[in-house]
């Protein structure tokens, strides 16, 4: 529909704002930039980080964008006022930063240095996971109760949010190198994590056990998006990307 | 057919260039052209024919006319009337033809360096070269034609560098500040090998120093490429013949000459020269060719060489003026020194200069010589249980390995310690200089003690009769026992360490020198003296905690050396600040993690907990209240702390005592979990969890179901009692990582010698507190003893009658006879025989802080506080059950089975319990 050009290298991450009006994305330019997404151009670029800007996210009502860089800082960028600066350097994680998500009052992020941390605004407290091998995604369950990591041990990890425990432990797939995606389904009965060897590999949440494993391609899956509503995939893989729907979908009106 | 066939092929082959004409019969094949009758035809078949030197090397024009055949052709007359504007300007292209626009005619016209790119300016190195090629040569001069002939083009880049503001003859590279060239010395006063007098040169720098601005930066000296020539002679190493210079120039005041130069100064001496010498009239001059009827220097003529002109020893050059490169090391000897011997070799990096100083050799001792019937290989001897039907096996054995011992009682004598030897010979105590806590008070506490003594020996008399030294009464209680387990680590590690270079006081030498003495003596052995290191004019207080400080060094320094390799990160804080903000909360240490994700035991010993303050904005913006709105802080909160102390490097979180307690409870409980069957740990997220998060129950739900039908669904922790359920969780997850991370966690020491450290300022209310922690130890020890030294068991109901006093605070009225009776025997099996009690006391003391009146006080709280050990002991042992609450009971239990297949150890490090470590952990460390 439409391209949104101004970035210097290549775009890792992109997110988009609830109201659909804003894209915010980060590329290995070591900018993030906030789109306007009907006019195409770019409303403001943030430059601060180090190195390059691993991911990026919207908080809820798209007033701070929270970048994770390379530079294993995590930077809150104000949307509304003026200000060059972040608003808050969240600079405890020793190494890159691969992955933050954000819920209403949260800050999660994964780490190369092998942890989970979240950032509690409201009471006002870090709490670190140590999970060891480093961590390429992170993700909050659609109940907020749990934590899913990621790890370059080809493994994923159910963590409850509020003491840290493992609830659950997911393997099968390979993820030794690359920074791949994890999601959880719609309704959190389902893991979700992308695979090195061209699969979407699926998991039952309680049971442990491998539910499905999608060949999405030869390659590596570098991208894994759930529809928050829907039991809809969105796979992105060597320069495609496709969207896996159930068998019973009949497309009404425009996805999406 | 054929032919067609042939033909088309024929038609297909591609041929290239004019095939040779077909040579006819009998002829010969050609000659090739002679040289010199070959000729050079242009492009257009015209001879090129070639012509002397003067008109240019080749023909041009028309047989060397004319423009064409005809002439020159007249340009049409154009009236300048009207097109007097246009009047076009020949250039030399007009009238050139068109080979000489061509690729190799004079003037191409294609892309190449015109001489406006060149560099305008000589080469000068180059030059120099030539110069001295010029003059080395045999008729001196003649390369000055050589500047004539040939342009001297100057490369882009060097035009580049100039625009950068580079110079002729300087240096590349930044500016530096250093003192300018040394004056080169007068030509005419020339100094030849290495008889300079030492003032000379220094001293003229020294001089210029004055005039020299502090602000003035220069460029790096430029660096002339030392061209190695090969020997191609067959004269003898550094033979050279007449120096061209000293020949040429007339040079006066020769006073030496040096054969044995190297070519370097030589040349160092030519380029320095020939700048000044240029005016001069190049000549030959000297001893060689006589003196010119046009020389003035005619005082030397009838020099006579004498040999001590001449060196006689082979000697290091002369320093050069600016060369670096491979004669670079020569030029920072220091000619002051005497000793020369030991030299750092290489290049010295600027800003340094080698020490002046030499450090001391290192002392080496030779090993102790081994005993005569000494046998490098261990055997086995197999190990027979006393008491057991075998003694006669037993007897025949010992008395095969050489050991004749009559009692069979004694057999473990190695185990007792003096006191306990003294008891059993029956003998007194030794007077003498057996270290004791009282040399190191000042008077007036040794005063106020010796009263406090007497009075309480006064009592004890009339109570008791008791066979046992004032001096043990002193015995410290367990929280004090951090200080041998310090020299003990230290005792084992620092043995090879050279610890000479770390120095983490050096911002105080007093204090480093005595931290060295201090580590000297603990490498030595000598275990007794720590205290002699300190500073004498200190306050007990201060003393204390510089000997914390100091253990605190020596250990990081020891862990340092073994985990230096997997730490090392970037640096955190500027050089040049004394004080470095520090995070308050740091992570600590990943190892203890790592073991538990390998046991994937998540949960607390996972996680890390701060004080996180986000930024009010953030807080704004993600509409949450500021949760701590009357902060100014901005992440994780920091603490200054002093740079150079050696908490920098210890930092420990001012939680973690809270937190080991916590967690020494978890471990305790831990280990009651020894059972056959391991919960999983589904079962106990099941348990926990009164959340209703509904992933979580969900699982564990599903889980829990799943496990009853895997397993028995009892834990075998829960018979233990019902209290138990809400810690059960957390324990679980920390049983097996617990036993298996333990025997490689150095850092816990550290833990643990903090948190000594802290207890002991804490108020007696924490040692209430950690004397209930100690208690499962105590009971093991009680039990040890009774064993070991065949304690009457009427101690035991002696003890019985102060069990009442159980919970009153530090001081109580109890009569003090009946630990007197006890106390060597609590501290005397367990302890290993190089840590003598006395010392406990006396790092006990120092350690303690806080003026020295209240020392008093402690020491009877202390000796009140064994007492009240003992009674739990007592306590225990008879009623076990009824000491319990809040599950502890387990741990008691398993306490005491495991106590007695390895009670002897555990008891060994017994005295660490108040640092909140059940000593099963230390066991298996």
């Amino acid at each position: 529909l439409r391209t949104y050009q101004g970035h210097g290298y290549e775009v890792l991450d992109a997110a988009g704002s609830f109201d659909n009006s804003q894209i915010c994305s980060g590329g290995a330019d070591k900018a993030v930039a906030l789109w306007d997404v009907t006019t195409g151009q770019v409303v403001r670029k943030y430059r601060g980080h180090a190195g390059k800007v691993n991911c990026v996210q919207f908080n809820e009502e798209a007033t701070v964008i929270v970048s994770g860089s390379i530079d294993s800082t995590v930077r809150c960028w104000d949307c509304r006022s003026r200000r060059p600066d972040p608003i808050q350097v969240l600079d405890e994680a020793k190494d890159g930063i691969s992955s933050v998500k954000l819920s209403a009052h949260e800050i999660l992020t994964g780490s190369v240095d092998g942890r989970v941390r979240r950032y509690d605004l409201r009471t006002g407290q870090l709490f670190s996971d140590y999970i060891g091998s480093p961590i390429t995604s992170v993700c909050f369950s659609k109940d907020g109760q749990c934590v899913l990591a990621a790890t370059l041990d080809s493994t994923l990890r159910l963590l409850d949010k509020d003491t840290g425990e493992l609830l659950g432990e997911y393997t099968g797939h390979r993820s030794t190198t690359y920074r791949l995606d994890c999601v959880l389904n719609e309704q959190d009965t389902h893991v979700g994590c992308a695979s090195e060897d061209g699969h979407v590999y699926f998991w039952d949440l309680v049971e442990g056990s491998l539910a499905l494993s999608l060949p999405v391609g030869q390659g590596v899956v570098q991208s894994l998006a759930f529809h928050p509503r829907l039991p809809c995939l969105l796979v992105a893989t060597q320069g495609q990307v496709t969207l896996w729907r159930e068998d019973s979908f009949q497309p009404e009106g425009d996805p999406d | 057919a054929a032919v067609e066939s042939s033909d088309s092929e024929e038609e297909d082959l591609v041929s290239y260039g004019s095939a040779l004409p077909p040579l006819q019969e009998g002829e010969r094949i050609k000659k090739p052209v002679p040289l010199q009758e070959q000729t050079v035809k242009d492009a257009k078949g015209r001879y090129q024919r070639f012509h002397g030197a003067f008109t240019g090397g080749f023909s041009a024009g028309y047989f060397n006319t004319v423009g064409t055949k005809e002439g020159w052709t007249p340009s049409a007359f154009v009236s300048s009337r009207q097109k007097r504007a246009d009047r076009t300007i020949l250039g030399p292209e007009d009238f050139m033809d068109e080979e000489d626009l061509s690729e190799f005619g004079i003037a191409p016209k294609d892309i190449t360096t015109t001489d406006d790119f060149a560099s305008k300016a000589k080469d000068r190195i180059k030059e120099k070269a030539r110069q001295i090629a010029g003059v080395v040569a045999p008729i001196p001069g003649t390369t000055a034609f050589d500047d004539l002939i040939g342009p001297s083009k100057i490369t882009v880049g060097v035009e580049l560098l100039r625009k950068m503001g580079w110079k002729e003859g300087q240096g590349i590279g930044p500016r530096v500040k250093r003192k300018p060239c040394r004056q080169k010395p007068d030509p005419t006063v020339k100094i030849y090998g290495c008889v300079l007098p030492p003032g000379l040169s220094e001293g003229s720098e020294d001089e210029e120093d004055e005039y020299q601005p502090e602000n003035v930066t220069f460029a790096p000296k430029d660096v002339t490429p030392v061209d190695l020539t090969p020997k191609e002679n067959v004269h003898g190493l550094g033979y050279k013949g007449l120096d061209p210079s000293q020949a040429l120039f007339g040079v006066s005041g020769r006073e030496h000459l040096n054969l044995f130069t190297g070519g370097s100064e030589e040349t160092s001496h030519l380029l320095g020269d020939l700048r000044h010498s240029k005016g001069r009239k190049l000549g030959i001059t000297g001893q060689a060719f006589g003196v010119g009827a046009l020389e003035e220097e005619d005082d030397d003529i009838y020099a006579t060489d004498t040999l001590s002109k001449y060196d006689t020893v082979l000697k290091d050059e002369e320093p050069g003026d600016g060369l670096y490169g491979w004669t670079a090391p020569k030029q920072y000897k220091s000619k002051k020194r005497p000793e020369r011997e030991f030299k750092y070799i290489g290049k010295i990096l600027d800003g340094f200069s080698s020490a002046s100083k030499s450090s001391a050799p290192i002392k080496i001792y030779p090993p102790p010589s081994l005993p005569r019937n000494y046998r490098p290989v261990h055997y086995f001897r197999p190990v027979i249980i006393a008491g057991n039907e075998n003694c006669h096996l037993q007897k025949a054995l010992e008395e095969s390995a050489g050991k004749l011992e009559s009692d069979p009682a004694q057999q473990s004598r190695h185990a007792l310690n003096a006191a306990q030897r003294r008891e059993q010979l029956g003998e007194t105590e030794l007077k003498g200089p057996a270290p004791s806590i009282l040399e190191y008070l000042s008077e007036k506490d040794r005063e106020r003690l010796k009263e406090m003594k007497q009075a309480s020996e006064q009592q004890m008399k009339a109570k008791i009769v008791s066979q046992q030294s004032p001096n043990s009464r002193f015995q410290p209680a367990s929280p004090e026992g951090a200080a041998p387990k310090w020299r003990m680590l230290l005792g084992r590690e620092l043995a090879n360490a050279g610890s000479s270079d770390f120095k983490p006081f050096a911002k105080n030498p007093e204090k480093q020198r005595r931290y060295e003495n201090f580590v000297k003596s603990l490498k030595k052995g000598e275990k007794d003296t720590l205290e002699r290191f300190l500073d004498p004019n200190m306050t007990e207080w201060e003393r204390g905690r510089e000997q914390e400080e100091f253990f605190r060094a020596a250990v990081f320094y020891r862990s340092s050396n073994s985990t230096l390799s997997s730490r090392f990160t970037r640096a955190k804080y500027e050089d040049d600040v004394d004080k470095v903000e520090v995070p308050r909360d740091q992570e600590n240490d990943i190892d203890d993690k790592e073991t538990a994700v390998k046991m994937k035991m998540f949960g607390k010993l996972t996680r890390d907990k701060f004080e996180w303050h986000p930024d009010k904005l953030l807080c704004k913006r993600f509409n949450v209240r500021d949760p701590y709105p009357d902060s100014s802080v901005v992440g994780l909160p920091k603490v200054k702390r002093d740079k150079y102390s050696v908490f920098n490097f210890l930092t420990v979180p001012e939680h973690t005592t809270s937190v080991t307690q916590t967690t020494n409870e978890k471990i305790q409980e831990s280990n009651s979990l020894n059972k056959p069957k391991k919960p999983s740990r589904w079962d106990v997220s099941d348990k926990e969890k009164e959340k209703k998060d509904s992933i979580s129950e969900f699982i564990s739900l599903a889980r829990s179901k799943a496990d009853v039908q895997q397993q028995p669904p009892v834990p075998a922790t829960e018979e233990c009692g019902t209290g138990t359920r809400e810690t059960l969780p957390t324990l679980v997850t920390n049983e097996d990582k617990n036993w298996e991370e333990e025997s490689r966690r150095p850092p816990m020491d550290l833990f643990k010698a903090i948190f000594v450290s802290s207890s002991d300022e804490k108020s007696s209310s924490s040692e209430e507190e950690s004397d209930e922690e100690q208690q499962p130890a105590t009971s093991e020890r009680e039990s040890e003893t009774t064993k070991q030294a065949d304690v009457p068991d009427s101690s035991s109901s002696n003890v019985q009658e102060s069990v009442t006093a159980t919970t009153d605070s530090g001081i109580s009225s109890l009569p003090t006879s009946k630990q007197e009776l006890d106390a060597t025997e609590e501290f005397g099996p367990k302890l290993p025989p190089a840590f003598s009690s006395g010392r406990f006391c006396r790092h006990l003391d120092s350690t303690f802080p806080g003026p020295s009146r209240k020392e008093k006080h402690r020491k009877i709280r202390e000796r009140h506080k064994t007492k009240k050990e003992r009674k739990h002991k007592k306590e225990k042992k008879k009623k076990h059950k009824k000491q319990k609450n809040k599950g502890k009971q387990k741990n008691k239990k398993t306490e005491k089975e495991s106590s007695s297949d390895t009670t002897d150890s555990s008891d060994s490090l017994s005295d660490m319990d108040t640092t909140g470590l059940s000593p099963k952990e230390l066991l298996r460390r």
